[in-house]
């Protein structure tokens, strides 16, 4: 394998319904950086049926090129003719590097394409850099430039690893959702648009879809909350969730969601779990309330800017990430906390 | 020789445990506070096999030994004394003896739907006027025709009233004092087979203690189980076994509370310091945790003697029921005692272990008649 | 109908996280289960012996330990069990396992394939596709639920806002979600019979259609440049109130220092 063939940064421009996903976006801005350290070009990949009108936004987000692959087998999102037309532009474009969104079609998607062209894959990544591998130069061992470093929580976030692939093209990941930042829309861009043929063919891993059942979700996406107030296993049902964490949410104007105990457990939508299974939340605060903290949900919430926790077992594991823990009884303090928060949000507005 | 459990036996009480963390434990408090039966337990139980765990495959069971029963009820009994009651007499005094006293047809009958968990059965021994006296038994057995008719009350009956299995003692024969007791197999439903008072108990709240009344109740002739006047020695066979049972059920209790305990010292702070910081609290807790563990030596070893094809002499079990008994009164009432005013609560679960506690002291042998037997061995 | 269900024994996560002084980890130090995604997988094929009559294959790729999580597979209504395990596998990443997985799965007879979705330990959720790919079997990733129709399997696939209900013909290969069921538990009596029963033993000659190439650390694509325990941000203060007023007075004074509210 010749490295210098493979050029540029692409990245799988996901779209639902022919609109393309916010994570699409997020690769894009991220990826953007990768091709100025690289002195390459950021190249999205969209795959559809009737999607080409969808490619302008891509450019404007930072794509400089827009390979479209238009194609009734592609409307709704299949494994293998995804997988084959990703595959196809692979060993047609030669591309240096393949990001993927870490969704459950990203991580579907990604490993197929990566067991088909043989290559390495990385998974969830939460940090990607281009730089020297080894890291520190190892007597002996040559030392390659201009990598893919690609960083990785594992063990629930107990670990992190970064990942490297040096023998194999192109270099592919995965990236979580929520941790890239994407461009400012600049309306103005352009993008050279290319109409790919990748010569779809029906074999024995299509499958037939019977249905689409899509979920009708009444729930503000959590990840775009500025405050969570969380409940674990320590709120004992979901109608706590309602009585206690409710109004205080309402008051901070936050969302409510949970660990997946209350998820399991008490029957809260799966749409509002935070941690490993869930979703990554970063919002400006986060209060965990009777969440004792198991690993797969500390994963999903650290980086929140100041966490509060507030559990009766002040050895729970959520308080080695909390900025202020309180060792207590949630029944007990928050109603006098949200109607403490009700007054002061009161004095405020008489100022 | 050695100290180490098999792998089949380590995997068994993770098994156990797993089993007693996720389905008993959430329901521990409730069954106690409602006096409740845990029927929906049993139903869970009878699934996994566990109401035939050393009964022979057989006969429906699952085919092990008695040190994995054994190894149930004491992990049960962790996190619910009642649940591992349940299970002790259903095994212990229904099971064992059909299966060893029974002939082939009444252990197809009984014996295969109560190891597969279809039925549950009791044991009817103590009377209003025989209890550690068990000889002096009041219940008649008349044979009439083809058919026993029984007349006479028993008290103190676990899993009554629940059970649809009961193995019955009556006198066939006054003049032979403990020679003149037989056993009787007898089906719930059987006309003149009624349920007189429902105990309201100290502990174990949730176990069904009942009153049996025999009124001319008629059972098939084959239903006598066992020989004639083989009755008393049924019994304490029986009892031999059920000990074993009890102790598990003891240990357990022992065992639940010192790990409640062990979490609770170290998380409650007094003075400034952690409970677990003090002196004392670390001399309460060595002294508890050592009699667990020669408690589980000598329950396991009864329950490995169990299995012997050499007749016990029912020395190991009443050692091991004395001593578990007496070390989960131990044990629960320094747990108590460790928790200060919180342990008096119902919150707490040790005030429930030191009220199940108890009645390991009491029933199927009072700890003093566990002296009488070893004593006896003793001198012998 | 056969069905090969693979399994992985992990590390459970409350135990803590050690690694080799190469970056690797060292599993011998951790505790071990059977994977939470890996068992609903497990479970879903044993409903389906329940349901059709199957013959339920479990198949783990690991350190001879792994051993137990077959017996416990075994226990709980597993007919055959299969331990590949050999040095040269050592170090594999998911595209190295993936393709002996396949090498392994090649030997055995199957219909259905079914894995975990992903593993606790390393969370990837690529070996299960990546194993479609190289067995040439359609795939049906994070299956929610599923029954048998002939030589087609009904399944619902999940994704984050709805769900494809597919059909598939057999042979296929499902990943499953812990969502799918709730796993039932082993019985006293299985145990027993699972440490009699024999454990297919298979070692790198036992691998079908694998090239060395593609095997073990050598075969592995990706590398560790660095691999660490994570540096948690440290803990903040923990309060220990006089009262929830006390508590909630606590929590507001911070709220206004930050300027929440």
């Amino acid at each position: 394998m010749n490295r210098e063939e493979y050029k540029g940064v692409y990245v799988y421009a996901q779209q639902v319904d022919n609109k393309v996903s916010n994570i699409a976006l997020e690769l894009l801005g991220k990826a953007k950086v990768l091709a100025n350290d690289l002195g390459s070009e950021v190249v999205a990949m969209l795959l559809g049926s009737d999607i080409k009108d969808q490619a302008q936004k891509l450019a404007e987000y930072g794509a400089d090129k827009v390979i479209v692959v238009d194609h009734p087998f592609l409307k709704e999102y299949m494994t293998e003719p995804y997988t084959q037309a990703i595959s196809n532009i692979i060993y047609e474009f030669k591309p240096d590097i393949v990001l993927f969104g870490a969704t459950a079609i990203g991580r579907d998607l990604a490993p197929c394409v990566a067991a088909t062209v043989h290559t390495g894959l990385t998974a969830d990544c939460t940090k990607l850099d281009i730089g020297d591998f080894p890291m520190t130069p190892i007597p002996g061992k040559e030392t390659l430039h201009k990598q893919l470093l690609m960083t990785r929580p594992a063990f629930g976030g107990n670990t992190i690893a970064t990942i490297a692939i040096p023998d194999f093209r192109p270099q592919m990941a995965t990236v979580r959702p929520g941790v890239m930042q994407k461009l400012p829309r600049n309306r103005e861009a352009k993008a050279n648009i290319i109409e790919f043929d990748a010569h779809l063919e029906k074999n024995n891993r299509y499958v037939e879809i019977l249905d689409v059942v899509k979920k009708v979700s009444d729930y503000v996406d959590i990840q775009d909350a500025k405050i969570l107030v969380s409940g674990g296993r320590g709120m004992q049902n979901k109608e706590n969730y309602e009585k206690y964490l409710r109004p205080l949410a309402n008051l901070l104007g936050g969302q409510v969601s949970s660990s997946r105990a209350g998820v399991d457990q008490f029957g809260i939508p799966k749409e509002l779990q935070v941690g490993q299974t869930g979703k990554t939340v970063r919002p400006k605060l986060y209060i965990a309330c009777g969440i004792s903290g198991a690993i797969q949900h500390l994963a999903g919430m650290e980086e929140s800017d100041l966490i509060i926790a507030i559990n009766k077992d002040e050895t729970a594991p959520i308080f080695d990430v909390a900025d202020y823990g309180i060792v207590g009884d949630l029944f007990q303090i928050v109603p006098i906390l949200t109607k403490m928060v009700e007054q002061e949000l009161a004095k405020k507005a008489e100022m | 020789m050695d100290f180490a459990l098999s792998q089949e036996h380590a995997m068994a009480r993770d098994l156990f445990r797993a089993f007693a963390q996720n389905e008993v434990k959430p329901l521990a408090q409730e069954i106690d506070e409602e006096e409740r039966f845990p029927s929906e337990t049993v139903a869970k139980m009878a699934k996994l096999g566990f109401l035939g765990i050393a009964v022979p495959k057989q006969y429906g069971g699952q085919g092990c030994d008695y040190l994995t029963y054994t190894m149930c009820v004491e992990e049960l009994a962790k996190v619910c004394g009642t649940t591992a009651v349940v299970l002790s007499a259903h095994t212990s005094l229904c099971q064992m003896p059909i299966l060893h006293f029974g002939t082939e047809e009444q252990k197809q009958k009984y014996l295969v739907p109560l190891a597969k968990g279809e039925t549950l059965g009791a044991f009817g021994l103590t009377e209003p006027g025989a209890g550690t006296d068990a000889a002096g038994q009041q219940t008649k057995a008349v044979l009439d025709g083809d058919e026993w008719v029984l007349n006479g009350t028993k008290m103190f009956i676990t899993n009554g009233y629940y059970a649809d299995t009961y193995v019955i003692f009556a006198m066939t024969d006054k003049s032979l004092g403990r020679k003149g007791i037989s056993a009787f197999i007898v089906e719930k439903g059987t006309p003149g087979f009624t349920f007189g008072t429902k105990e309201t108990k100290m502990g174990i709240r949730g176990s069904a203690t009942y009153e049996l009344v025999f009124t001319d109740c008629r059972i098939p002739k084959e239903n006598l189980l066992g020989k004639l006047g083989q009755g008393y020695a049924i019994a304490m066979d029986t009892l031999d076994g059920g000990r074993i049972g009890i102790a598990a059920q003891a240990l357990g209790l022992a065992e639940g509370a010192l790990e409640v305990t062990c979490d609770y010292v170290k998380t409650r702070k007094q003075f400034g310091k952690t409970l677990s910081q003090f002196q004392n609290t670390q001399f309460q807790l060595a002294d508890m945790a050592v009699r667990c563990d020669a408690a589980q030596l000598l329950v396991y070893r009864a329950a490995l003697d169990h299995d012997l094809p050499k007749k016990s002499d029912g020395m190991s079990s009443s050692m091991a029921k004395l001593y578990a008994a007496e070390t989960a009164m131990y044990v629960t009432t320094k747990a108590v005692q460790l928790h200060g005013g919180y342990g008096y609560i119902r919150d707490y679960d040790v005030e429930r272990m030191m009220r199940d506690a108890k009645i390991t002291e009491i029933y199927e042998g009072t700890s003093e008649v566990q002296r009488m037997v070893i004593a006896k061995n003793l001198l012998k | 109908m056969n069905i090969v269900v693979c399994i992985k024994q992990v590390p459970d996560t409350a135990g803590g996280v050690k690694f080799n002084p190469d970056g690797t980890l060292d599993r011998a130090a951790m505790l071990a289960i059977m994977n939470p995604d890996d068992k609903a997988g497990l479970e879903a094929a044993l409903r389906l012996k329940d349901e059709y009559g199957a013959k339920v294959t479990v198949v783990t790729m690991g350190l001879p330990k792994a051993d137990a999580i077959l017996r416990e597979a075994m226990a709980m209504g597993a007919d055959d069990a299969v331990l590949v395990t050999d040095r040269v596998l050592g170090g594999a990443d998911t595209w190295a396992t993936s393709q002996t997985l396949a090498g392994a799965v090649r030997a055995l007879d199957y219909d259905l394939v079914i894995t975990g979705r992903q593993a606790i330990d390393g969370d990837t959720a690529q070996v299960g596709p990546q194993l479609s790919v190289h067995l040439g079997l359609p795939i049906v990733s994070y299956t929610q639920k599923l029954r048998i129709e002939g030589d087609y399997v009904i399944a619902e696939r999940m994704f984050d806002d709805r769900h494809h209900v597919l059909k598939v013909k057999m042979p296929c290969l499902l990943t499953a979600l812990s969502e799918l069921n709730e796993p039932r538990y082993m019985t006293p009596g299985g145990i027993f019979d699972a440490f009699k029963k024999e454990v297919t033993v298979m070692g790198r000659k036992d691998l079908v259609d694998v090239l060395d190439s593609n095997i073990g650390k050598v075969g592995s694509p990706t590398q560790i440049a660095k691999a660490s325990d994570k540096v948690r941000k440290g803990a903040g203060t923990q309060y220990i109130p006089e009262d929830a007023t006390d508590a909630a007075e606590y929590i507001v004074g911070k709220l206004k220092e930050k300027f929440i509210i």
